[in-house]
């Protein structure tokens, strides 16, 4: 064993977690950037059935598909004549650790437990903690969770204090640390430490759990309404839950449904500022993680990332903290639903799209997360105006991330702002070129076909991308 | 107090707290504001000995590990809560309301 300090301990990453995933994702590597995704997702992850049986099991899965009759109503009265989707709603608050991402901790903690770990660690400040401990104590595992809440003066937001205390409650080690990335190094010590497993958001594992989520919502559109959903909104941050919902609105064949990811806009803010920190009012599901991630996944916590989300992305569009919270009171109001603030990203992105479309389509919000305190609009708008953030109602088009919130005056300037997403090709084609020390014009055949599926575009478009970054 | 004559009696459930990594341990590109700030770690866990607030003790932690730190707190609570009424949010409702039953 070498020392501890920071170079040292990031100098051992690989064999860290090499260790701690039971796998060596070096076999899924090529030449200059070729990398074997479908052959990672094939062997290291597990097939449909065998994700449905393993959720099962622990009682995850199998959430409610809830038509919004009223939000549909007044999406319709803002709407063009003939305009105005049917909207629906998975409720994932309603899986056993009050979000999806007890699915993706599903299947991490049945591995873990198959391969014989004696615990579980999972680096997050959001849901996905009390989810790994949940599932952890279903399958009889030890659970660390290392998460980032204090600033330098050592305030939280409360939405990450309720989620530490949520994984205390499920008997897990909570490790609470100040803002920066080296969490990670904590992270390693703690893998090295106690030869747990990575119950990392990004293993072919993590993305496997949700694709049972586009393929249960895809079954139960059809039940109900007797056609393919037509769009489905997803809340995105690392891009997992985009990834795993598409791939499995593609196995249940729903090959025409359009993908559309959603973030909360935070531009302007730095995610290591200890200043920005506490001025954000989202913690996940914003633009601070949305696009670094979407445009070189592989910063991830393990090797490989198994989410790519502009592999399955067709639209990516940002919306505001006060639009969010606006929808998250007519959630309560309108339809009953009391639920958490971050997951309604996607519905509030949905409720201005649907507007564009037609009165016989459907538009699927396929999450949604449990509230409680700390996590809930009025703990965080209290939190935001004692940090300094001006609070008012007015246009949303006025909004300054980390200055101000603005709730809409009216639901009709509820407005879903599309990102450029040849802005995002390009950028994720630059990185890829960047990480990999390689020229652009000098990619063999390989590369290139491996580009085009990355993003998602023919061969010729990746070309005329590379001619342009030369 | 106890037989050794310190406040909070081995096992009690506190609260430690370590630093990780000084100013200059940390990684470089970090914001200046950030860099400046050692990186610091709480956390929880039953105490082996005997000992006062602000001493340098170790706890056994809720899975059974071995950490030490200074402790900070006894039994430490958990005090987020719902916050105020936002005056801003309470007629959302009713504005809704009225669109989906008004005319046109």
């Amino acid at each position: 064993m070498s020392g501890n300090s920071y170079s040292e301990v990031m100098g051992r990453r690989n064999e860290i977690m090499k260790k701690a995933l039971g796998m060596d994702y070096d076999e899924f590597e090529g030449r200059g950037l070729l990398f074997d995704y479908e052959g990672m997702m094939e062997k290291a992850g597990y097939s449909i059935e065998e994700v449905r049986r393993i959720q099962a099991e622990t009682s995850v899965g199998n959430t409610p598909l809830i038509e919004l009759k009223n939000l549909t109503a007044a999406a319709r009265k803002l709407a063009g004549p003939g305009k105005g989707a049917r909207i629906f709603i998975k409720d994932e608050a309603s899986n056993p650790s009050g979000s999806f991402k007890a699915r993706r901790a599903s299947v991490s903690c049945y591995y873990a437990r198959q391969k014989g770990y004696k615990g579980v660690i999972a680096a997050t400040s959001g849901n996905y903690g009390a989810a790994v401990a949940s599932q952890a104590n279903m399958r009889n595992l030890k659970c660390i969770i290392v998460q980032e809440v204090f600033d330098s003066r050592r305030i939280g937001q409360p939405e990450i204090l309720e989620k530490g205390r949520k994984c205390e409650a499920y008997g897990a080690e909570v490790l609470q640390l100040t803002v920066g990335p080296e969490l990670f190094y904590t992270f390693l010590l703690v893998l090295e430490d106690t030869g747990f497993f990575n119950a990392s958001l990004y293993t072919p594992f993590g993305i496997a759990g949700i694709e049972t989520l586009g393929y249960e919502l895809t079954e139960q559109v059809r039940k109900i309404c007797g056609r393919d959903p037509d769009a489905v909104l997803i809340t995105n941050a690392g891009g997992g839950n985009l990834t795993g919902t598409a791939r499995g609105l593609i196995k249940a064949g729903a090959r025409g449904t359009s993908v559309i990811g959603a973030s909360v806009d935070l531009s302007g803010l730095h995610m290591a500022s200890d200043r920005d920190f506490n001025r954000k009012s989202f913690t996940t599901g914003h633009t601070g993680f949305g696009v670094p991630f979407c445009t070189w996944p592989d910063r991830a916590d393990v090797p490989r990332n198994a989410a790519r989300p502009l592999r399955y992305m067709d639209r990516y569009v940002t919306i505001s903290q006060g639009e969010v919270f606006y929808m998250t009171e007519a959630l309560a109001q309108l339809e009953g639903l009391e639920r958490g603030p971050a997951g309604n990203t996607s519905l509030t992105a949905a409720f201005s799209i649907a507007q564009e479309m037609e009165e016989d389509q459907v538009i699927v919000v396929q999450e949604t997360e449990y509230t409680g305190a700390g996590k809930h609009l009025t703990a965080q708008l209290t939190f935001a105006r004692e940090n300094g953030i001006e609070l008012r109602r007015g246009d949303p088009m006025d909004q300054v991330p980390g200055k101000n919130i603005i709730i809409p005056s009216d639901p009709s300037m509820i407005r879903a702002k599309d990102m450029n997403m040849e802005d995002l090709r390009r950028s994720y084609i630059r990185n890829s070129l960047k990480n990999n020390n390689l020229k652009s014009d000098n990619l063999s055949m390989e590369e290139i076909q491996f580009l085009a599926r990355e993003i998602s575009k023919p061969e010729d478009i990746v070309r005329s991308m590379l001619k342009e970054i030369n | 107090m106890n037989r050794t004559g310190k406040a909070v009696p081995s096992g009690t459930w506190v609260q430690i707290e370590t630093t990780v990594l000084e100013p200059e341990e940390r990684a470089n590109h970090l914001p200046e504001e950030t860099k400046k700030c050692p990186l610091m770690l709480w956390v929880k866990g039953f105490l082996e000995e005997d000992a006062e607030i602000g001493q340098e003790v170790t706890v056994r932690t809720i899975i059974g590990r071995s950490l030490k730190g200074k402790m900070i707190a006894v039994n430490p609570p958990y005090e987020h809560n719902f916050g105020r009424t936002i005056p801003e949010l309470l007629t959302v409702g009713k504005e809704l309301r009225d669109l989906i039953e008004g005319e046109g």
